[in-house]
């Protein structure tokens, strides 16, 4: 039995008659933890969108398990396994927090997770589970975020930016949790900005630029000026002169 | 005292006209502009079954909601679910064009004669209270009232399907990725709104009168107590069609002819003031 999970050739999106992602060849096999990167506009984003449905694609570009799912209803793509921690958490706003994360259960789907186990990896929100889930600071919030995608036990968790706009400190406690949800058998697509980190935590490196892949490879083999020339179309010597 | 009585039971029938306003408003954004006609609608589907099937009122309104929310969930499905959007101009023309078939419709099967649903003794029958002669069916539209917007309020506050509710109106494409359908769970509301418009219809078809044109009245007494408690709140909606009642009453005893107008008055003001309403998103 094939361990790939997710599997795209050739993916193409749109926004219009802008095209954002051009013939994207991407696999995410069980139990992996894959970090993509790349600059703003990128198209990172919108690779997770097209894989949760958010984003209108081909068929035949988007494989679950071998299954052609492109262009499949989101909650359709959220049953068969696929969850997404949305950029910028997008919380319901009504809702307090245990609400937040009894969203995630809508999908029906059995497995580890539960509120108590979500209190358990994350207690501050049993202390907060009544308030607003807005009105958590930031760093909540995203473990908000994290926790209803859990909630509907799904095999694959794909994040989108989970460090932007935090602080380093809450970071850290965020991504600490990774190691814990991926001893459960989770495979994991990571959206990060913060490369370093994405090195750090993943076992596979994707680097997009302008819609395309320009980088692929183990983490820990990739080497700076890989990663720079992949991200900017720069040498990091030219990244450097830049910054300086 | 009398006045305050009188306004407070007008102000029930007004919050049965004005909850499933509030219900689809809150939900979908979307402002129905055929609610009166739909009101009207209901009515006179009571009417027509209570010549026909000669049943208890009581027992038509009954066979009536199922029938309601069936319409409603279907009218929402495979009618207004294609003119939701951004813009809210689609769904407003099409419920303005409802309203428009069904008058006329009304007109052509029962005249532009006011018709009434016989509620026998039920209709005169009052009980003395602190001075005041209250009647019993505007007692019971009032308590009726009040059921309703506690139960729509526990709905969304405490169940399942009043989360969905509030989290495709919060944000939509979230909700679809938590593997929600939005365009059933928008058929659902309108199906617990139409349900909310066949009682409203029924009572106010044994109250008083029903006639092919009221519709626009009804809708814009809706309106008023929807607006006057915030939009999308379903206490403040009791709060707003109390006041609306009140007020009219107040009018009708200084002088029969300023009763609605006084109603229009407050409105306004509550507008210029307090242009949110007075309770806006209570819900949960």
């Amino acid at each position: 039995m094939s361990t790939e999970l997710i599997e795209t050739r050739a993916l193409e999106a749109f926004y219009g008659d802008a095209q954002a992602l051009f013939g994207i060849d991407f696999t995410l096999h069980a139990g992996e933890v894959v970090a993509i990167i790349g600059a703003n506009g990128a198209g990172k984003s919108t690779l997770l969108k097209a894989l949760t449905g958010l984003v209108a694609v081909k068929r035949e570009s988007v494989r679950w398990r071998g299954t052609p799912i492109g262009g499949d209803a989101p909650g359709d793509i959220v049953r068969r396994g696929l969850a997404l921690v949305p950029e910028g958490r997008r919380l319901f706003a009504s809702l307090s927090v245990e609400e937040n994360l009894l969203m995630g259960s809508f999908a029906g789907r059995a497995g580890p997770w539960s509120l108590q186990r979500l209190y358990a990896m994350f207690p501050v929100l049993r202390e907060k589970r009544h308030m607003p889930g807005t009105s958590l600071s930031g760093g909540q919030q995203q473990m908000v975020a994290i926790g209803r995608a859990l909630m509907s036990n799904p095999e694959v968790l794909l994040c989108d930016e989970l460090s932007l706009g935090l602080a380093p400190i809450v970071i850290k406690e965020i991504y600490d949790a990774l190691p814990a949800i991926v001893a459960e058998g989770m495979s994991v697509v990571l959206v990060e900005q913060d490369v370093s980190l994405a090195q750090r935590v993943s076992q596979r490196v994707v680097c997009l630029q302008e819609g395309r892949v320009s980088l692929e490879g183990r983490s820990a083999a990739l080497t700076r000026e890989q990663i720079a020339e992949a991200y900017f179309g720069l040498h990091a010597a030219a990244v450097d002169e830049v910054r300086a | 005292m009398d006045t305050l009585v009188q306004g407070l039971l007008l102000g029930g029938l007004y919050c049965l006209f004005a909850l499933g306003q509030s219900l689809m408003f809150g939900v979908m954004r979307l402002t129905n502009t055929a609610q009166g006609d739909f009101i009207v609608l209901a009515g006179f589907a009571a009417i027509a079954a209570a010549g026909l099937l000669a049943w208890h009122p009581a027992f038509i309104a009954l066979a009536l909601l199922p029938l309601a929310f069936v319409a409603g969930y279907g009218l929402q499905r495979w009618v207004l679910n294609g003119a939701l959007g951004r813009d809210p101009l689609p769904s407003l023309v099409v419920t303005f064009g409802l309203a428009i078939v069904i008058q006329n419709g009304l007109l052509q099967l029962f005249s532009a004669d006011p018709r009434s649903l016989d509620a026998g003794a039920l209709a005169t029958r009052s009980v003395a209270a602190g001075g005041t002669a209250v009647g019993v069916l505007p007692a019971l539209i009032f308590a009726i009232a009040l059921a309703a917007t506690a139960a729509l309020q526990w709905l969304f506050g405490r169940t399942r399907l009043g989360r969905a509710f509030r989290a495709v109106s919060d944000d939509r494409e979230i909700a679809e990725l938590m593997g929600l359908d939005a365009r059933k769970v928008y058929a659902f509301a309108t199906g617990i709104a139409f349900v909310l418009i066949a009682v409203a219809g029924v009572l106010q078809a044994m109250r008083t009168t029903v006639s092919p044109s009221d519709g626009p009245l009804l809708l814009l007494f809706a309106f008023e107590a929807v607006i006057i408690g915030g939009m999308g709140s379903f206490w403040g909606t009791f709060a707003g069609a109390m006041l609306l009642g009140i007020t009219q009453q107040i009018g009708f005893r200084l002088d029969p002819g300023w009763g609605i107008w006084l109603g229009h008055l407050v409105f306004l003001a509550v507008l210029v003031v307090r242009p949110q309403g007075l309770f806006p998103k209570t819900r949960g």
